[in-house]
């Protein structure tokens, strides 16, 4: 007999493989991107442009998922696209995490003047709309991936001060907090050894839904010609040459966006799934 | 009377953070490397051309006086000249306002209509196969944001079936008789249907990318606090009356679930008008948010200031509302 539990938890075990699995082919791909790639990402080939994938008639042997209207292979750029899409998110969405992590614990144990020096900010932060935010950030701070980065950082570390300040408010009040601190730990020490371990499993969900959000700053600041020098191939870049061919060429589009759509979901996917790995109830 | 009180607070701290977004966004920008002057003139322009056009911006004082006078103006209603177009920002802002507000308001009439269906639909057939498939849904609605769905929006129904326009918000060519930029609402008030028509075809795209995050989170809060809802006494109690399970939700159960839904939406919908930014851009709607990026990409700093501030006065402004929205739809904080 299955009971709701049980099948709860299967679901939630198959997806959690499923997106890893994903992400791990991504990180391979990444890696390996020079020696899987089937042709270079950025040789240009006026004769061979706007050719359509494999299924359809006038396919181009060789180039699987076709080319661009500059006669790119989109495979190729897709593969070589996951460098900067994987780089992005796990530094972005770890410096993220750690300074917003650091703010929040801070906020949330300290209290008094910390904390409402830190809540003051993020109403602030909270008051800009973000994407704007972080266009304007990469106008002042020039194009690059160093630029990408830090942008998000600046912008994002909201989204994990404001949950961990709760939790961490919320921990502060129990008990064991209480008798940690009787029994002689100084504040610092209990924030790090007592209150830490028990806020972290709401910080490595946050850090996986952290990493999809950066790979899709990275491919809307790319959208806007903000990113990356244009030759690099990312997939926000591909995706605007897709927009802008869209009439002529579906698939140009295509291909990064069903890319960039299993990514995000198998982080947000991966993180759902860890939620319910460390929930106690459903344990 | 605490009420006025904590309203009193609330104002205060409203001020507080638009205050700092001011002062961020005017020194931030001001860090952009590219002069905006240089940029607006002919390329054969001299130093000098360049010094007289400063001046006549106030972009050759210090920083500190710069700000002094930007905020004197902003208090006074003067926001300052766009270098770009040559216009005072306020009216171009004002101008782009419209656009943005009703697609951002018809966004949230749609996540509404979707989150409240399937929510009721979840609870209706709670346990069963129809509860699973609409989970899996809200699932993959909640972690695809909008710039990805209004992407597969434009390539199923913009372009492999053409049934929405793609780009703009009316058919350019088409006769407005519109007085003022409401589009949608005044099409309708003038009985024009046939406009109206064309205007919906714009935005119905923009406006669903923009609501099927928010739908997700509708759905996914108002489902649990309706089932949380029907195990209560009272609901029971019209259940034993003889009353079918479809009136129990609709009649009894939804007023009392829908309140802790409504806070959240209020933050919530605050992110929905800051997506509008990019989905404006995708769709080449235009809006606040599509004249945000060509600001920034033209240096147009007046511009830029004009349109953070006027959005971070719209995000203070919905969670105003939704907070006094509250407090006067909760029985328990009506009397405190």
């Amino acid at each position: 007999m299955l009971d709701g539990r049980t099948l709860v938890r299967r679901r939630a075990g198959l997806r959690l493989w499923l997106s890893a699995g994903w992400l791990t082919l991504l990180c391979l791909a990444a890696l390996l991107a020079p020696w899987v790639a089937p042709k270079d990402p950025l040789a240009q080939d006026l004769f061979l442009g706007r050719m359509p994938p494999f299924w359809m008639t006038g396919a181009e042997p060789g180039y699987w998922l076709g080319t661009d209207s500059l006669g790119r292979d989109v495979l190729s750029r897709l593969i070589h696209g996951a460098r900067v899409a994987l780089t992005v998110a796990l530094v972005a969405g770890t410096i993220t995490c750690i300074v917003g992590a650091t703010l929040g614990l801070l906020a949330g144990f300290l209290r008094g003047w910390v904390d409402m020096v830190i809540s003051r900010l993020i109403d602030i932060w909270m008051a800009f709309p973000p994407v704007l935010f972080s266009i304007l950030l990469i106008a002042v701070l020039g194009p690059g991936l160093m630029s990408i980065i830090i942008a998000i950082v600046v912008i994002d570390w909201t989204r994990f001060a404001r949950v961990v300040r709760a939790e961490a408010m919320a921990q502060g009040a129990m008990d064991y907090v209480a008798s940690a601190r009787v029994a002689g730990r100084g504040r610092i020490s209990t924030l790090i050894r007592e209150i830490l371990p028990n806020v972290l499993p709401t910080i490595v969900v946050l850090l996986t839904l952290e990493m999809g959000i950066a790979v899709i700053v990275e491919a809307i600041l790319s959208f806007v010609n903000l990113s990356i020098s244009t030759d690099d191939p990312t997939w926000g870049g591909m995706i605007s040459e897709g927009r802008a061919s869209i009439h002529q060429a579906w698939w140009v589009l295509v291909a990064p966006l069903v890319t960039l759509f299993l990514t995000v979901l198998s982080f947000s996917q991966l993180g759902e799934g860890l939620k319910d790995r460390f929930d106690p109830v459903l344990r | 009377m605490p009420i006025l009180r904590i309203l009193l607070l609330r104002l205060l701290t409203t001020v507080v953070t638009l205050a700092g977004v001011a002062v961020i966004v005017f020194f931030v920008i001001r860090v952009v490397p590219g002069n905006p002057i240089a940029m607006m003139l002919p390329p054969g322009a001299t130093e000098a051309d360049i010094a007289r056009l400063s001046a006549l911006y106030g972009l050759d004082k210090p920083l500190v006086t710069q700000f002094w006078i930007w905020v004197s103006g902003v208090l006074q209603g003067d926001f300052g000249t766009s270098i770009s177009t040559r216009q005072p920002v306020l009216g171009l802002v004002l101008g782009r306002l419209p656009a943005t507000l009703e697609l951002s308001v018809m966004a949230l009439v749609m996540a509404v209509v979707l989150g409240g269906a399937a929510a009721l639909t979840g609870t209706r057939y709670r346990g069963g196969r129809t509860e699973g498939a609409i989970d899996v849904a809200n699932g993959m609605a909640l972690s695809v944001p909008d710039f990805l769905w209004g992407l597969i929006l434009i390539l199923l129904f913009g372009v492999l079936m053409p049934v929405f326009h793609i780009s703009g918000r009316v058919t350019p060519s088409l006769d407005l008789p519109f007085s003022t930029n409401f589009y949608l609402f005044e099409s309708l008030i003038r009985l024009r249907f046939d406009l109206w028509a064309d205007i919906v075809a714009h935005m119905f795209m923009p406006a669903l990318a923009l609501a099927i995050p928010l739908a997700a989170i509708i759905g996914q809060l108002l489902k649990q606090s309706l089932k949380e809802t029907m195990n209560l006494d009272y609901v029971t109690l019209a259940r034993t009356k003889g009353y079918g399970e479809t009136r129990v939700i609709l009649r009894e159960a939804l007023r009392n679930a829908a309140l802790p839904t409504l806070t959240l939406v209020g933050v919530q919908f605050t992110f929905l008008i800051g997506g509008t930014v990019i989905i404006e851009r995708l769709f080449s709607y235009e809006g606040l948010g599509n004249m945000a990026i060509d600001a920034v990409i033209n240096r147009d700093l007046p511009l830029i200031q004009g349109i953070v501030l006027l959005f971070a006065v719209i995000f203070t402004a919905v969670n105003l509302i939704v907070d006094l929205l509250y407090a006067v739809l909760n029985p328990r904080l009506r009397h405190a």
